[in-house]
């Protein structure tokens, strides 16, 4: 066990999450939350780049106009598991389950979740789900789409797609089960003085997101196993052959399909709001309304679903009330942008690592979001309907948005998790790459998207003029294959070689500052009282003694 | 919440076994325990809220074949699982209020008599499907549902394309209802082990109270159920 080591640090010596316990075992049925958190980073990790293998696969096809490298209906799996792996085992469960995971509590000042054991089971469905997914993959996917419409799904593909849909519910039942141990957690587990208003706004960015994941996947849920039924015991409740209506499906997918995507990008804001403040040593601007957005966010993101379906052949009352409403949503978006900012003005900025992702987050889902207008926009979304703009767009959102705040997240609490510093000029070197290949890769598919290009087309040749755009595109995502790899290289590297982190490196506000890096099983060492405000960088950064304040 | 230090921990430890190491006291940990399972019961509204959803725009559309439909269900066999379960509820209770007051031969035969009556709903409703299994009721290639007339529209009859919807939907409904009977039989197995091993106080009581929160949810979604599945368009 504890091998004395040549380095003469006590902070080897000292008891932590990390080395109270060796062996398999003892991370295989660990009900930490940081551990917890550690096995859903690495088994996340692995679902993402086996997503991304798919992504290089189809910016490989796209590369010539032909269907030359592979075939329609393997095209089809490829767009489709891509979907399906990087939305439900990588991006629902990003921020939330590893971050969230290992910060809900420290933040709000507790000694774990409230339903540790509960938590260790949600990774073992996410984990059960993953290999039933990965099964399905191996023994010959599905081309549905990650939407899976009906009567495509139900009755006509001959893949797997009840499999896949398994995969999806259990999967579903690990993401609800995290939001409900977050609910209860923020609600009942807060130490003393730290009320609601002085929690941190990740906190109440991953409050906005239990409550989607709690009220929406429920619905995804019943309604693959609606589709599941009818596929495998011939009921008929979407049939259109008895009478049943596909549109409906689409009202229950998009019900929760178009939440998760808030799912995804409210913890990245979450994150955002964390490294904003600290980079610029001010405190937040309007506190409040950066926490209501997100409550916001969340409310109004239920009442926009049917934007999806404005060429589906609903009515047009109903399409001008969910165009309305898209709008609506715009507002308290918008109200964290300005606020964030706000906060960067006159602030004493620092270019580190995560502030360079946070800045690309700022960029990227400014744009994300304001292409999202133009889809909510009914002229517009018809002529764009299916073509790359709406890819390019929701992407903006998913990996513009949400990857680099996770992103960001992972360099900045980095040495909370892992005790060490990672290489900081590699990193601003990756975050640079990342921001590059990002946009080269996905903002030709605006101009294509516009241009008329379809989606889901394995085949451009009776359209070669495409084809710039599309090379554009495919070298861009090889760039940011490279950005995304680079990460993952040097935190592996920093874990054994990187330099011994100080318990606060960034001299951050917030209560997982205050512990140990990294934090002992129980997160402090005695229970913290809360006296301060959030973000209170004026008062830290005043008297240059105060710096080194710990409740231990 | 009492600002308790280390030493306060470990003592109160000793005096409530059933504490868990991350919380300060037992009524946080009650509280977190009931909280948990009212919202997961909001999960579960969600979930039984998209069936809910496709039967209301259904019915709306289909009205008459609903009725139809619904009038070849055995309302008698419905009505008698509601009172089954109406009683069951009444049994909860008294299981709680037998933890509660520390009654413990009174909370083993409470929580055996809820599982039998638990027991007694899933056969009769096993009744049921078979008869419609008889009757070729069963949505798929040999259901048959022809010249059924529509009870508000003497002379007209039900279109058998529709009834196979609302029977679709009596049978994920009903059935995803039935699938949570038996997850709560298997919960009141448990209580029941405990209880027999004795593991209930007044002080610590929680899993029966939020096992027997699971079982009126279960309940109460049936009350919901056998009005819309069963009482459409039927007049005396």
């Amino acid at each position: 066990m504890g091998m004395p080591t040549v380095v003469p640090q006590q902070r080897f010596e000292r008891e932590t999450y990390l080395n109270k316990e060796y062996g398999i075992w003892s991370w295989l049925l660990t009900t930490d939350h940081k551990r917890i958190a550690l096995l859903y980073l690495i088994s996340i990790t692995f679902f993402f780049f086996i997503g991304g293998f798919f992504a290089l696969l189809i910016r490989l096809e796209l590369l010539t106009p032909a269907g030359d490298l592979v075939q329609a209906d393997t095209y089809n799996k490829l767009f489709t598991q891509h979907g399906m792996v990087m939305v439900f085992f990588f991006l629902i469960p990003s921020i939330p389950a590893t971050l969230g995971n290992f910060l809900v509590p420290m933040m709000v000042g507790a000694k774990d979740l409230a339903f540790p054991r509960i938590n260790l089971l949600s990774w073992y469905l996410y984990i059960i789900g993953g290999i039933i997914m990965l099964h399905c993959m191996l023994t010959g996917g599905v081309d549905t789409g990650w939407t899976f419409y009906v009567p495509f799904s139900s009755n006509f593909t001959n893949t797997k797609f009840v499999e896949a849909g398994i995969a999806i519910f259990i999967a579903g039942f690990s993401s609800i089960l995290t939001g409900l141990n977050f609910v209860v957690t923020i609600h009942r587990m807060r130490a003393p003085g730290m009320t609601w208003s002085r929690l941190p706004l990740f906190i109440w960015a991953h409050y906005a997101t239990s409550i989607i994941q709690l009220l929406g996947t429920p619905v995804v849920a019943i309604t693959i196993v609606l589709v599941a039924c009818e596929r495998a015991l011939h009921l008929g409740i979407f049939d259109p052959k008895l009478g049943g209506d596909p549109v409906l499906f689409q009202h229950l997918f998009w019900f929760y399909s178009h939440p998760a995507v808030y799912i995804m990008i409210l913890p990245a804001m979450g994150v955002v709001t964390e490294i904003i403040p600290c980079f610029s040593r001010k405190r937040i601007f309007g506190y409040q309304f950066v926490a209501l957005s997100s409550i916001a966010i969340a409310v109004f993101g239920f009442l926009v679903w049917a934007h999806h379906m404005f060429v589906a052949g609903i009515s047009v009352y109903s399409a001008l009330v969910f165009s309305f409403l898209s709008y609506a949503v715009a507002l308290p978006s918008a109200i964290k942008v300005f606020n964030w900012t706000a906060t960067l003005y006159k602030g004493s900025i620092r270019y580190d690592a995560p502030m360079l992702y946070a800045f690309g987050f700022l960029g990227l889902f400014t744009i994300g979001g304001l292409s999202g207008l133009f889809l909510a926009a009914l002229g517009i979304n018809v002529h764009v309907t299916d073509t790359y703009f709406v890819v390019a767009h929701f992407h903006y959102i998913m990996v513009g948005g949400a990857v680099m705040g996770y992103l960001g997240g992972m360099h900045f609490w980095w040495p909370k998790i892992s005790g060490k510093l990672y290489p900081e000029g590699w990193a601003r070197l990756a975050a640079l790459i990342v921001f590059i290949g990002f946009n080269l890769t996905f903002f030709p598919q605006f101009v294509l998207g516009y241009l008329g290009m379809p989606r889901r087309y394995y085949d451009y040749s009776h359209m070669p003029e495409f084809q710039v755009l599309n090379v554009l595109s495919t070298a861009g995502a090889t760039v940011l294959g490279v950005g995304y790899l680079l990460p993952m290289v040097y935190f592996l590297w920093s874990m054994r070689y990187g330099k011994p982190a100080s318990d606060n490196p960034w001299n951050a506000a917030g209560l997982e500052w205050k512990t140990a890096s990294p934090p002992p099983t129980f997160n402090f060492d005695e229970e913290p009282v809360v006296t301060w405000e959030a973000y209170n960088y004026d008062e830290l950064d005043a008297p240059p003694q105060a710096q080194e304040v710990t409740v231990a | 919440m009492p600002e308790s230090t280390l030493m306060g921990e470990h003592r109160q430890e000793q005096l409530h076994p059933e504490l868990l190491h991350h919380f300060a006291d037992p009524e946080q940990q009650r509280n977190s325990a009931s909280l948990g399972m009212w919202v997961f019961l909001g999960t579960e509204i969600m979930f039984f809220g998209g069936m809910f959803c496709a039967y209301l725009i259904y019915r709306h559309w289909y009205f008459g074949d609903f009725g139809a439909a619904s009038k070849s269900i055995d309302a008698t066999l419905g009505a008698t699982n509601t009172a089954v379960l109406i009683c069951s509820s009444l049994t909860v209770v008294l299981a709680v209020w037998a933890a509660q007051t520390a009654r413990r031969a009174l909370l083993i035969s409470m929580l055996v008599v809820t599982m039998l009556f638990g027991l007694a709903f899933l056969g009769i409703k096993g009744k049921e499907y078979y008869d419609k299994f008889e009757e070729h009721h069963v949505p798929g290639a040999s259901f048959s549902f022809n010249n059924v007339p529509i009870p508000s529209h003497p002379g007209e009859y039900a279109n058998p394309r529709h009834a196979q919807i609302f029977f679709s939907l009596y049978f994920m409904m009903t059935g995803i209802h039935a699938l949570h009977m038996i997850i709560g039989l298997g919960i009141f197995s448990c209580l029941l082990y405990m209880a027999c091993k004795g593991h209930f106080t007044p002080e610590y009581h929680t899993p029966v109270e939020i096992g027997g929160l699971y079982w009126h949810f279960v309940d109460i979604i049936w009350i919901y159920l056998f009005p819309l599945l069963y009482l459409i368009d039927r007049h005396p």
